[in-house]
């Protein structure tokens, strides 16, 4: 098979699907033209993820990988979930095809997208070189389009 | 399982099972030798090559039998690319809708210094004869277009642009790998001087295909050896598959028109059935398409995601999504038809056979209606397409 049982547990039945009224962060990356778009919305109180949700366009390891993600940081102080690696939601399915890790780098790259968005809507001030400069790394095939 | 890919590869039928096994056990010997079970295998080549040869209208010593579409593909390009550039003529025509057997071969003469033209396709996937006229140099040397489109099921006008290469004396191929068995095909009155098809698209078996040539076309080898094939083809025959081959070709050909009409009837079933699902679009032509083709795009989703929920309802698709192609970029197909990438990761491809029956699709169309709808539950682009964020490309 294509992908673990894992990652298709969580495509079949992904957790945290939608998206959060009113909230305190919201993160989107990708790009349609890739195939690929990846939305997570964010509620924090006191400093911890509280609730994530998301809403994916994309393949079957999109899905997974943004549903697995959500999961990892619920619950978090959101310094935690700025520390989401790609790597760990790579472990945390069992692995993904070489071809389909761009996914997990996109479901990193949201989380810290929505983060970003949290810290800026609450004048929090931070270090910029925390976020990258959200330039779709799983797009390499479009870049400068 | 309900399996709707049978442009990818078909069931081999219980027929070309047994002839295949008959081969085995009873014309094991190889064709080339001169002893009895030497000359029993080389008799059932022959019937089979005969068999073919009546199947697509050509003579038997036109044939030449290949590992697949693939190879008969590259050798009648590399063939008649070489051919021509002994004359001076290094300018091949084709389309941009081709399959890449054909694309990848056209890619390497061009890195060789041959110039190519792809000729675009109307948004129905069909070429003009009137383009392919307008390529037309001095010093082309083939012109190469596809019988039927793999993807979109779209029918190129063959017979004129046979018509045009044999009055501008320029070698025309068409690879034929979905529509024979198919579609009637008939080299003489179709103008055809080069053919290529595969034996697994018709419920034979894989690893086999033919290349037709017509009678005084010269052939240049790709693979040199022993005098297999008239000298043409090196290697011992497989003639299991061959055999196979043969008798699926002969099967699918004796029942072209009755099969067609019944695919016909489901396939325009499913096609009004999968209209129904907002922003949606067929693609290719209504009309001039293959018998058992469906091709649609659904705005918002992305195909992996729609193959892996079909086949989790028992039903085996196919798409033209960059996720399934391996590649970052949507179906060559797709784009050429002028459907934008992010319309073209939606893509479902339905592929039927004869044995398709009417509760399968229905079945299927309900399927993918609930699929759809629930991958567009949980998509960005959907619910920006929803808020008017985002236009919609299908109405």
């Amino acid at each position: 098979m294509l992908y673990s049982e894992k990652v298709m547990d969580h495509f079949r039945n992904p957790r945290n699907v939608g998206e959060i009224e009113n909230a305190d962060g919201v993160g989107q990356v990708g790009n349609a033209k890739c195939g690929d778009i990846m939305r997570i919305t964010l509620k924090i109180d006191d400093g911890v993820v509280t609730d994530a949700k998301f809403a994916t366009f994309g393949c079957g390891s999109a899905i997974a990988t943004s549903s697995m993600a959500t999961e990892m940081i619920k619950g978090k102080p959101v310094e935690e979930a700025l520390e989401l690696s790609n790597q760990a939601v790579v472990e945390a399915l069992d692995g993904l095809p070489a071809h389909k890790l761009h996914c997990s780098v996109l479901a990193e790259e949201a989380v810290k997208a929505a983060v970003k968005d949290y810290y800026d809507k609450h004048g929090i001030t931070y270090d910029p070189k925390l976020f990258c400069n959200m330039d779709c790394e799983g797009c390499h095939a479009h870049d400068g389009e | 399982m309900i399996y709707l890919d049978n442009a990818a590869t078909t069931k081999t039928s219980p027929a070309a099972q047994q002839a295949m096994l008959d081969c085995m056990e009873q014309f094991w010997g190889n064709p080339s030798s001169l002893h009895t079970p030497g000359q029993r295998a080389a008799e059932a080549l022959a019937k089979a090559r005969e068999e073919v040869a009546s199947c697509i209208g050509a003579s038997p010593r036109e044939i030449y039998f290949t590992s697949g579409g693939s190879e008969a593909d590259n050798q009648a390009i590399l063939s008649a690319a070489l051919l021509g550039k002994r004359k001076g003529k290094t300018h091949l025509i084709s389309t941009a809708i081709e399959h890449h057997a054909v694309l990848h071969t056209l890619a390497r003469l061009e890195k060789e210094g041959f110039s190519v033209t792809l000729l675009p396709v109307d948004e129905s996937g069909v070429v003009k004869v009137s383009d392919v006229a307008a390529a037309i140099r001095e010093d082309t040397a083939l012109v190469s277009i596809m019988f039927a489109n793999n993807e979109i099921g779209s029918v190129q006008p063959i017979q004129e642009i046979g018509a045009l290469c044999r009055e501008k004396k320029i070698p025309f191929h068409t690879d034929a790998v979905q529509a024979a068995g198919h579609l009637p095909i008939d080299v003489v009155k179709q103008n055809i001087d080069m053919l290529s098809l595969s034996g697994h698209k018709f419920h034979g078996p894989r690893g086999v295909g033919l290349l037709y040539v017509r009678k005084g076309l010269p052939l240049l080898n790709l693979i040199e050896g022993g005098a297999q094939e008239r000298s043409k083809r090196a290697g011992t025959e497989n003639l299991p598959a061959i055999a196979g081959m043969a008798v699926a070709l002969k099967e699918a050909c004796d029942h072209l028109e009755e099969n067609a009409r019944k695919e016909i009837v489901l396939r325009d079933r499913l096609i009004e059935g999968l209209s129904k699902i907002p922003h949606s679009a067929l693609n290719g032509d209504r009309e001039r398409r293959l018998p058992g083709n469906v091709n649609f795009c659904f705005e918002g989703i992305e195909g992996e995601s729609l193959l892996l929920l079909l086949d989790d309802k028992g039903i085996a698709a196919s798409s033209g999504s960059a996720c399934t192609s391996g590649s970052l970029d949507p179906s060559h197909v797709l784009l050429a038809i002028g459907r934008p990438h992010e319309v073209a990761h939606g893509s479902l491809r339905l592929t039927l056979s004869e044995e398709t029956t009417r509760e399968e699709v229905d079945q299927t169309i309900q399927a993918v209606t609930e699929v759809v709808a629930r991958l567009r539950a949980m998509s960005p682009v959907w619910d920006e397409l929803q808020k008017g964020v985002r236009p919609y490309v299908i109405q």
